[in-house]
């Protein structure tokens, strides 16, 4: 809410919020949680209207902020999320399933029925669409809260930038700059691991792979115009990654979200073309 | 060779003396930073001992690449510059700046920034002590006089605290240039005492009085005429065996002159736009103010964080990034470093410590890129003030 001050806000009310979830396996709604110390101070400063995951009562909309966990995986929940949109003035996704696909948007380079198949043992029960998308291929998305799953401080910016009516310090660049800044040495270049961190965005924490001396694999998805093409001569050319190594490293948590899709569709024609030969 | 060039103020310590070195250092009150061996990397942290200083340590360098090697079991500074260096202690990564709070219809002071510790810099190579000479003029250290809001409060304390004890380079990494902008592999100013490593100890030359009171407090000698001897040839041998060269003398024109060589989109291609060249490079000053509140709190806090010409927020304006293109972010920071700096601070950008050539996670070389202007451009030299970075 920009332009508003701190009393403007406080005259209008608290700000309601609400958190929904869709299919996901409730990681970045328990990163509320885990809040822990800040969560009284959370909830003292707003009024946490609709939390099924923490709250039994589920005061009526419409709400101020609605956080959207999950993707749209069900004829259902294709449903239901356009009438969240019309109860929520803001919505704002957390965590990679609800801005990417998630995990479960692997399913997308696959046969759904076949899956439904080998997994159940009555697949006629399950209902589900062909693919799992991120909520914006569905409704208009305000903002974006990356991660798998969401890094908790970024939720609490978020939250507080809004109270004070300023823009929410959440950057976009590389994990590069938060890992150097925070002094790790880089296990890409020292020892040859195939980190991510160069077309991967910001927000773990504190470069939180790279700090434990392993290379990021990309939660935090995509970062700004990522340059997807030298990552991979590089890491195929002198890290001995091959089309497949590389198709995998990008199908993960963020696998459904451009430019790692269209980068490892690129690697998935290169593997069959070498299969071919 | 010997005698003309020998600096009146010549002493040799002795290995063991090293352990002198560091408890006086330690006794005066200074945190000591030095090298230090940290996940196979060498990495400039706070000092306990010197037993952590990376003993028998070599490296090798080229670009995108750095690996630890076992050197000289008797030698305590046969590897060269890591990642990091004396500007993230000088100019912190992340540095609170101040604390206020909403009180009185006004904005009320609680806390400044917190105090400047004394740094003793030890191992302090010579491409490094001239890169503080530049962020000494960037930074406003250099003049005295100027106003206070000119200069940078940390760094200006920070700075005029601090202690170099430097090392000379006796073998320069891969990556290394120095020798063509004449700032290293030897130390020539800046620092307090610059070692050059021998097996048995140091050549110690002294460079400021509170260099000469330290050294009156070692157990020096004087050094022999062939230990004077041995310590010339190997920093002879060292600038002839960089790693790397650049041809400086006319580069600043070279990039003045084509702005629409085709190479900038060729690198562009290549470059990540990660802002690791950035992060790593010794003079490289940009930062970006954050103000932070919690919740509905009115305690604010003031943070600087180190910021990269590679993000879009750095050139962010209502239109968007100012910089659009990978294209666009690689040239402003190149030029910056060897053309535009010059114009800004009549001094060069870059001192040839190779950092940005190692650390680019995919191994772009400036040192390669500039012969590359030489040839094959449009040469339209009415096109240079499209500057715009598309």
């Amino acid at each position: 809410m920009p332009g508003q001050n701190v009393d403007t806000l406080r005259r209008q009310g608290k700000l309601k919020i609400a958190a929904f979830k869709f299919t996901s396996c409730d990681g970045c709604q328990l990163q509320i949680l885990n809040l822990e110390d800040d969560l009284l101070a959370l909830a003292g400063a707003t009024d946490i209207a609709f939390f099924l995951e923490a709250r039994r009562q589920a005061p009526s909309p419409p709400y101020d902020i609605g956080f959207v966990e999950g993707s749209i995986s069900t004829p259902e929940e294709e449903e239901r999320i356009g009438q969240i949109r019309r109860e929520c003035k803001t919505l704002i996704t957390i965590g990679a399933c609800a801005t990417s696909g998630g995990i479960q948007a692997l399913r997308n380079w696959a046969d759904v029925d076949e899956f439904c198949r080998c997994v159940y043992p009555r697949p006629e029960h399950i209902e589900t669409l062909a693919t799992a998308t991120p909520i914006a291929a569905h409704v208009f998305v305000d903002y974006e809260l990356r991660g798998c799953p969401i890094n908790p401080a970024d939720l609490l910016e978020l939250v507080s930038a809004t109270l004070a009516g300023r823009r929410p310090n959440i950057s976009t660049h590389s994990l590069c700059v938060e890992c150097k800044r925070s002094g790790y040495p880089c296990v890409m270049v020292a020892q040859g691991k195939p980190c991510l961190g160069p077309v991967t965005q910001v927000g773990c924490g504190g470069a939180l792979c790279p700090s434990m001396n392993r290379a990021c694999y990309g939660c935090f998805g995509p970062m700004e115009q990522p340059n997807m093409a030298s990552l991979g001569r590089w890491f195929t050319s002198r890290l001995g990654q091959d089309a497949r190594d590389m198709k995998r490293m990008l199908r993960t948590f963020n696998g459904y979200i451009e430019p790692f899709k269209q980068a490892s569709d690129r690697y998935e024609q290169e593997e069959q073309r070498s299969k071919e030969q | 060779m010997t005698d003309a060039n020998t600096p009146p103020h010549a002493f040799f310590l002795p290995r063991s003396g090293l352990e002198d070195l560091f408890q006086i250092l330690q006794s005066d009150g200074y945190q000591v930073l030095g090298p230090t061996v940290v996940n196979d990397t060498v990495m400039i942290r706070p000092l306990e001992s010197i037993a952590q200083l990376p003993q028998g340590v070599s490296d090798r360098q080229d670009g995108g690449f750095y690996r630890l090697v076992d050197g000289d079991p008797e030698l305590s500074f046969e590897f060269v510059v890591g990642p990091n260096g004396p500007k993230n202690y000088l100019f912190p990564a992340k540095l609170k700046l101040l604390e206020f709070h909403v009180g009185n219809e006004r904005f009320e002071l609680d806390a400044g920034q917190p105090d400047v510790p004394k740094y003793a810099f030890l191992g302090v190579r010579p491409c490094e002590l001239a890169a503080v000479k530049v962020q000494d003029r960037v930074f406003g250290v250099a003049e005295p006089g100027m106003f206070r809001c000119e200069s940078e409060t940390w760094y200006t304390l920070a700075r005029r605290q601090a202690l170099f004890i430097a090392v000379n380079c006796t073998r320069p990494a891969g990556t290394c240039f120095c020798a063509s902008w004449g700032t290293g592999p030897r130390a020539t100013e800046g620092f307090d005492l610059a070692l050059t490593e021998l097996r048995g100890g140091f050549i110690v030359e002294v460079g400021s009085d509170r260099g000469q009171a330290i050294v009156g407090r070692l157990p020096t000698r004087e050094p022999t005429v062939s230990e004077l001897e041995l310590a010339e040839l190997k920093l002879e041998r060292a600038a002839e065996q960089m790693g790397r060269r650049l041809e400086t003398g006319d580069v600043k024109e070279l990039l003045d002159h084509d702005l629409e060589h085709p190479e900038w989109d060729k690198v562009a291609q290549r470059c990540l736009s990660c802002g690791n060249c950035t992060m790593v490079c010794p003079t490289c000053f940009c930062c970006t103010v954050e103000d932070s509140t919690y919740l509905a709190d009115e305690n604010i806090t003031r943070t600087r964080y180190w910021e990269s010409c590679f993000t879009h927020q750095f050139s962010y304006l209502t239109s968007g990034p100012e910089r659009a293109t990978i294209r666009g972010r690689y040239r402003h920071w190149l030029r910056h470093k060897l053309s535009t700096w010059w114009d800004q601070f009549d001094m060069s950008g870059c001192v040839g410590c190779g950092r940005c050539i190692t650390w680019c996670p995919v191994g772009i070389d400036l040192t390669e890129e500039i012969p590359r202007f030489r040839e094959g451009g449009h040469a339209k030299a009415e096109n240079t003030t499209q500057s715009r970075g598309t």
